[in-house]
């Protein structure tokens, strides 16, 4: 790593902070739109565990799955940006390494997700009364959920040429893995196809592993999804250290 | 001895079917103002961006100040600096802001006196901390010159700097190089202004479909390629047969004819008194590159022509 990382990390948290509006206040607002509309239509529901009521057990999908969103966003529309309007050139002529691209994104956009997470948690606690998490566990899945969503929000917006293709991955992949990952409901209620399939989802496990940082319980042992989550941003990460070392659609 | 500013060695780079440069080699010495020049698609921009490590070469190397721009690409970014022919900018941030975050990326933190400089330097100041997007296009271009000065890189390389850009400014900008290039600085840029690359530049090399077609001293190619000549439009009377010799006339009735001095005007102008023929309007046209220019792009497979 070298200094220009710091710089660069620095540039990303300002451009998502100087329009913060939309970037933290509007998926902030969406969510408390979600828990509204679902408390409201399905408060009657039973509790999705012992002592732990539907609209409670929404509280950490919600934060969870608009911390994921945004990392993505981050980190994807900035690259997409860059390259559109050409003001990559100015960090492509620079001496950064493949590694101050990557973790410069990277932390940005985990930064962006701490940022929505919290305003999500922090926003909701007024409606609802929510348990105060174990830091341990919440910052374990913060960090590899986050990570994840960020390393595949740098793969998307080195791929994408147009903002539509960046749109369809965002759409017809990240979308529905989010949505499918048990924010609405716990897994263990689903058929078991469709039980087997979530836990194919590694959004999955990330949702979970933060839920059990509030409730001190969860479909899956925290254990295993922190490894199984770990693994996977592990993977991701090597394999976009490696596009980025390639030069995969930056320099051709 | 010190190594060339700029070394490219046998580089290759195909886009597909087609070789946007096809076996490129090129020296530029330190301390040289240097035109690299070529009809659109020659493979200037793509040679450019080769050196900044934007294009990766399919064969050959590239040097900036001994570092080779793959293998040591940090140490040769840190010597470049590429002014790109687009006008590019991030409209997130200030004039300011923009300079210091092209600072910080090359690990330069606290530059803020080279930065006020440069803004001062440029006429940017009173724009400091304006938006990049309420900056005009000329003022969007100085922008990317200081970003492009920023961590004071001893080569500059600017891609078409002149493109679109109102006079006076076009003059500053020359004026700045001058000194740069005064101060120590090498510069290697490209133009479609040929009497700018012939009054600046000490040498100079011309590309046409990926290839190096000529490369030598301003001086030298004026020399071989373009002449003085006294072109002169009679009122009555007929070009004596000494001067006939080697002139020729165009169809506006003006005839050229070749001098390598000003006493061989005087003489022209002497014979054709005594050949009774009226001078009706003289003009005398020193070389020019342009015509320089003209002449080799219009050779077929023109060879490429080795530094004497």
């Amino acid at each position: 790593m070298t200094g220009g990382f710091l710089t660069l990390f620095e540039k990303e948290v300002m451009r998502f902070w100087k329009v913060s509006f939309q970037t933290v206040a509007a998926p902030v607002l969406s969510a408390l739109l979600f828990l509204v509309i679902f408390s409201h239509a399905l408060a009657g529901r039973v509790e999705a565990y012992p002592g732990v009521g539907y609209v409670q057990f929404l509280v950490p999908g919600l934060a969870m799955m608009s911390m994921l969103q945004n990392a993505f966003a981050n980190a994807s529309s900035s690259l997409i940006q860059s390259k559109i309007t050409g003001n990559i050139v100015f960090i492509l002529l620079a001496p950064l390494t493949p590694a101050d691209l990557f973790a410069a994104y990277l932390a940005a956009a985990m930064v962006r997700a701490v940022v929505v997470g919290a305003g999500v948690v922090l926003a909701v606690a007024w409606l609802v009364p929510v348990p105060f998490p174990n830091l341990l566990w919440l910052a374990a899945f913060t960090v590899t959920g986050a990570g994840i969503l960020g390393v595949l929000g740098i793969v998307a917006g080195l791929w994408a040429e147009k903002f539509d293709q960046l749109a369809a991955f965002q759409n017809f992949l990240i979308l529905p893995l989010t949505f499918l990952a048990g924010v609405f409901y716990s897994v263990d209620s689903l058929p078991p196809f469709w039980r087997a399939a979530s836990h194919l989802n590694p959004f999955f496990y990330a949702i979970d592993g933060f839920r059990y940082a509030f409730f001190g319980r969860a479909d899956v042992s925290p254990w295993a999804s922190l490894a199984i989550a770990s693994a996977t941003l592990c993977a991701l990460s090597w394999l976009t250290l490696r596009l980025l070392r390639s030069g995969y659609k930056l320099r051709h | 001895m010190a190594s060339p500013a700029v070394e490219v060695r046998d580089v290759s780079k195909r886009y597909g079917p087609l070789r946007a440069l096809d076996g490129v080699s090129l020296s530029v010495e330190q301390g040289e103002f240097f035109a690299l020049l070529g009809p659109n698609g020659a493979g200037k921009t793509t040679l450019i961006s080769a050196l900044g490590g934007l294009v990766r070469a399919d064969a050959g190397t590239l040097r900036v100040l001994g570092r080779d721009v793959a293998a040591e690409y940090r140490e040769a970014r840190r010597l470049l600096g590429i002014v790109p022919q687009e006008v590019v900018f991030d409209p997130f941030f200030s004039v300011r802001e923009t300079l210091e975050l092209q600072s910080g990326y090359f690990g330069l933190r606290g530059n803020g006196a080279w930065i006020g400089e440069l803004l001062e330097r440029l006429s940017l100041g009173a724009k400091a901390d304006a938006n990049m997007r309420s900056l005009s296009g000329g003022m969007k271009r100085r922008v990317m010159l200081a970003q492009a000065l920023v961590h004071r890189p001893p080569v500059i390389i600017l891609d078409e700097p002149t493109a679109g850009v109102d006079v006076e400014l076009r003059q500053a900008l020359w004026r700045f190089m001058r000194e740069l290039n005064a101060a120590g600085h090498t510069i290697v840029l490209t133009t479609h202004y040929l009497e700018e690359a012939q009054h600046l530049c000490g040498r100079i090399a011309m590309m046409k479909t990926g290839r190096i077609v000529a490369l030598d001293s301003t001086r030298r190619l004026l020399a071989d390629f373009s002449e003085r000549v006294l072109r002169v439009k009679l009122e009555s009377g007929a070009l004596p047969a000494a001067l006939a010799a080697g002139a020729t006339v165009d169809a506006a009735g003006w005839h050229r004819i070749p001098v390598e001095s000003a006493a061989q005007v005087e003489t022209a102008l002497a014979r054709l008194r005594e050949a009774g023929a009226a001078v009706a309007h003289l003009e005398v046209a020193e070389p020019e590159l342009e015509e320089v220019f003209v002449k080799i792009m219009a050779r077929q497979d023109a060879p490429a022509r080795e530094d004497a």
